[in-house]
């Protein structure tokens, strides 16, 4: 069972490893050791990932190598089989009490989503309200925001992302990048911590690449944290503090972005970048 | 392709097109066979004496029928109404991680599709012979409230018990399948976003399941307004037990079953006004796209997609 697993885990990594979220400044995201299966079948086989604050950190790999999944885990929208994951020191996803692990209840692992913006590959935009209500509705109906503040916001944050004039338009009427501009401020709306960005630009027309880059670019210049599943290798080279390279549910190599995409040290690595670059 | 032809394939693509139509004669055919039966309906609604129009002139308006009218407009609304909340229940249910909920909306589905209604409206209505009273208390043990079953199920109570528990089973189904239609990435977007699970059922999900829903229940209602004329049978004065009434003195029961019939024709040719009104707006963000013509339009004034 899936809560033994992780309480044999506890009872390793307990022992040496103190909880991180005691230090005064813990990393924003911390991962030890996690594991996650879909039934007979692990697609991440412990992974151990540390992302320091204001840090963006690109995610690389042949597809079906766990990326996705492991930054979903990070939001729990997967349940993690083993491990710890932290995110700004707490917990993700259970509570430990008297040196056992407790689930979280549904409210509280939403209040824990709540700081964390999530950008998905099909935008995921709510397709029966506008540009505008897509912004205002998580922080009108989780933040309890006023709505004329929110209608505010929503306006500032569209005008960020190049979409101001396009508030009122319906998802359907905008294209795939506008699309994708609107999520980003969507996501920005609750002034998350950290950003999660699932190959933002995967499902886009290539000419329509450049300008959600473009706002990526910018957050990642505001400080903020991010983490980015991407294949866009130009971004990663530009933005990334540090690039990892998944494969087969592992981290196979991590390093900053200069010495990785140009003298990858892992054949696999070596290989998977000779095919994109 | 050298550069010399280009211009002049261009200049010829600019000519206006005069190509002689293909012909229809099938078309042609079916227009004469429908005109002919057209004919033959008319003539025999005008000319057969039987159909005694006068007679259905007299009742169309008369106190009778109208009241009955009214019940069995009251009835559809009251049995729908409950029919829609409690299948929204059903499925929500249905759909819940929890087994014992899903298996008890289940079991409900199995029990209220499978048994048919008018069987369901006469047991209802006849539920005093099983249950003679009726009490509110603690299970097996004082009741606070009693009564006579009898005296609180009138035909009125059973019929839409009958009606609108039968139909929550089958608006169940179409809730449950509007809310499948709806696409996993949006749960995930609003979880993403904090928003608890009936917030996300709420704000998210039923509205555009809602796209998925309305067809279907709009034509459950239709079908609701004429399946009340099943409680006729425990003698609910609805509008085919009010024209029954009135033949059952005079013996016109042609021209009566007419004027029962018109009006339910009428009331579903309002209905499905509103279903079209009602389908629109739940399609918001899809059919919004520059400005088509509206479904109504296109049903009442033709045109739009009609081959010349």
């Amino acid at each position: 069972m899936a809560g033994e697993n992780v309480t044999r885990q506890e009872q390793q990594t307990t022992a040496q490893a103190p909880p991180p979220g005691s230090g005064s400044n813990p990393p924003m995201v911390l991962s030890e050791g996690v594991h996650k299966r879909y039934g007979r079948t692990e697609v991440l086989k412990g992974i151990d990932l540390e992302v320091p604050r204001g840090t963006v950190c690109c995610v690389i790999g042949p597809s079906g190598s766990g990326k996705s999944t492991f930054l979903r885990c990070i939001n729990h929208l997967e349940k993690i089989e083993a491990g710890r994951l932290w995110v700004d020191g707490q917990l993700v996803g259970y509570a430990e009490r008297g040196g056992r692990l407790h689930e979280r209840r549904d409210r509280e692992v939403a209040r824990m989503r709540r700081d964390i913006g999530m950008v998905f590959q099909h935008f995921n935009l709510f397709p029966h309200l506008t540009a505008r209500e897509n912004v205002m509705e998580a922080p009108v109906r989780v933040r309890r925001m006023p709505k004329d503040q929110a209608r505010n916001v929503a306006g500032e944050l569209l005008a960020r992302v190049g979409m101001a004039s396009w508030a009122d338009r319906y998802p359907g009427q905008l294209s795939g990048g506008q699309q994708q501009r609107v999520a980003i401020a969507r996501a920005l709306a609750m002034r998350p911590k950290l950003m999660l960005f699932d190959e933002p630009t995967s499902a886009l027309d290539p000419e329509l690449v450049g300008e959600v880059l473009e706002v990526m670019k910018a957050l990642a210049n505001d400080g903020m944290t991010m983490i980015v599943v991407t294949h866009e290798m130009g971004f990663a080279r530009e933005v990334a503090d540090t690039v990892v390279f998944m494969d087969e549910g592992v981290i196979v190599e991590e390093g900053p972005p200069h010495e990785l995409l140009t003298r990858p040290k892992h054949e696999r690595c070596r290989a998977f970048l000779s095919k994109v670059l | 392709m050298s550069a010399g032809t280009l211009p002049e394939a261009r200049g010829r693509a600019r000519e206006e097109i005069v190509a002689v139509p293909v012909r229809h004669p099938g078309r042609w055919v079916t227009i004469a066979v429908i005109a002919v039966l057209a004919a033959m309906l008319a003539h025999t609604l005008v000319t057969n004496p039987r159909f005694q129009w006068g007679v259905v002139g007299q009742y169309f308006l008369s106190q009778a029928i109208l009241s009955g009218l009214v019940r069995t407009i009251e009835l559809t609304a009251v049995a729908m109404a409950l029919g829609i909340l409690l299948g929204v229940v059903l499925a929500i249910m249905r759909l819940s991680p929890n087994p014992v909920l899903s298996r008890a909306s289940w079991g409900y589905i199995w029990f209220f599709r499978g048994t048919p209604v008018l069987v369901q409206i006469i047991l209802w209505y006849n539920l005093s012979a099983l249950f003679p009273r009726l009490s509110f208390g603690v299970p097996f043990g004082p009741a606070f409230v009693s009564g006579s079953l009898n005296s609180i199920i009138t035909p009125f109570v059973a019929s839409v018990l009958g009606l609108g528990l039968a139909e929550a089973a089958y608006m169940a189904e179409i809730v449950r399948a509007g809310i499948l239609s709806v696409d996993k990435g949006q749960h995930h977007a609003a979880a993403a976003l904090g928003m608890g699970r009936l917030l996300v059922m709420r704000r998210i999900v039923l509205p555009q399941a809602m796209r998925v829903i309305v067809p279907p229940t709009g034509n459950e209602t239709i079908s609701m307004l004429k399946t009340t004329s099943l409680v006729s049978v425990i003698s609910f004065q609805e509008l085919l037990y009010s024209a029954q009434l009135i033949y059952a003195r005079n013996y016109e029961t042609i021209p009566l079953l007419l004027v029962a019939s018109l009006w339910y024709l009428a009331a579903t040719t309002v209905l499905s006004g509103l279903q079209v009104l009602v389908e629109r707006r739940a399609g918001r963000g899809w059919s919004s796209r520059g400005t088509a013509p509206g479904a109504l339009r296109r049903m009442f004034m033709g045109g739009g997609t009609v081959q010349p």
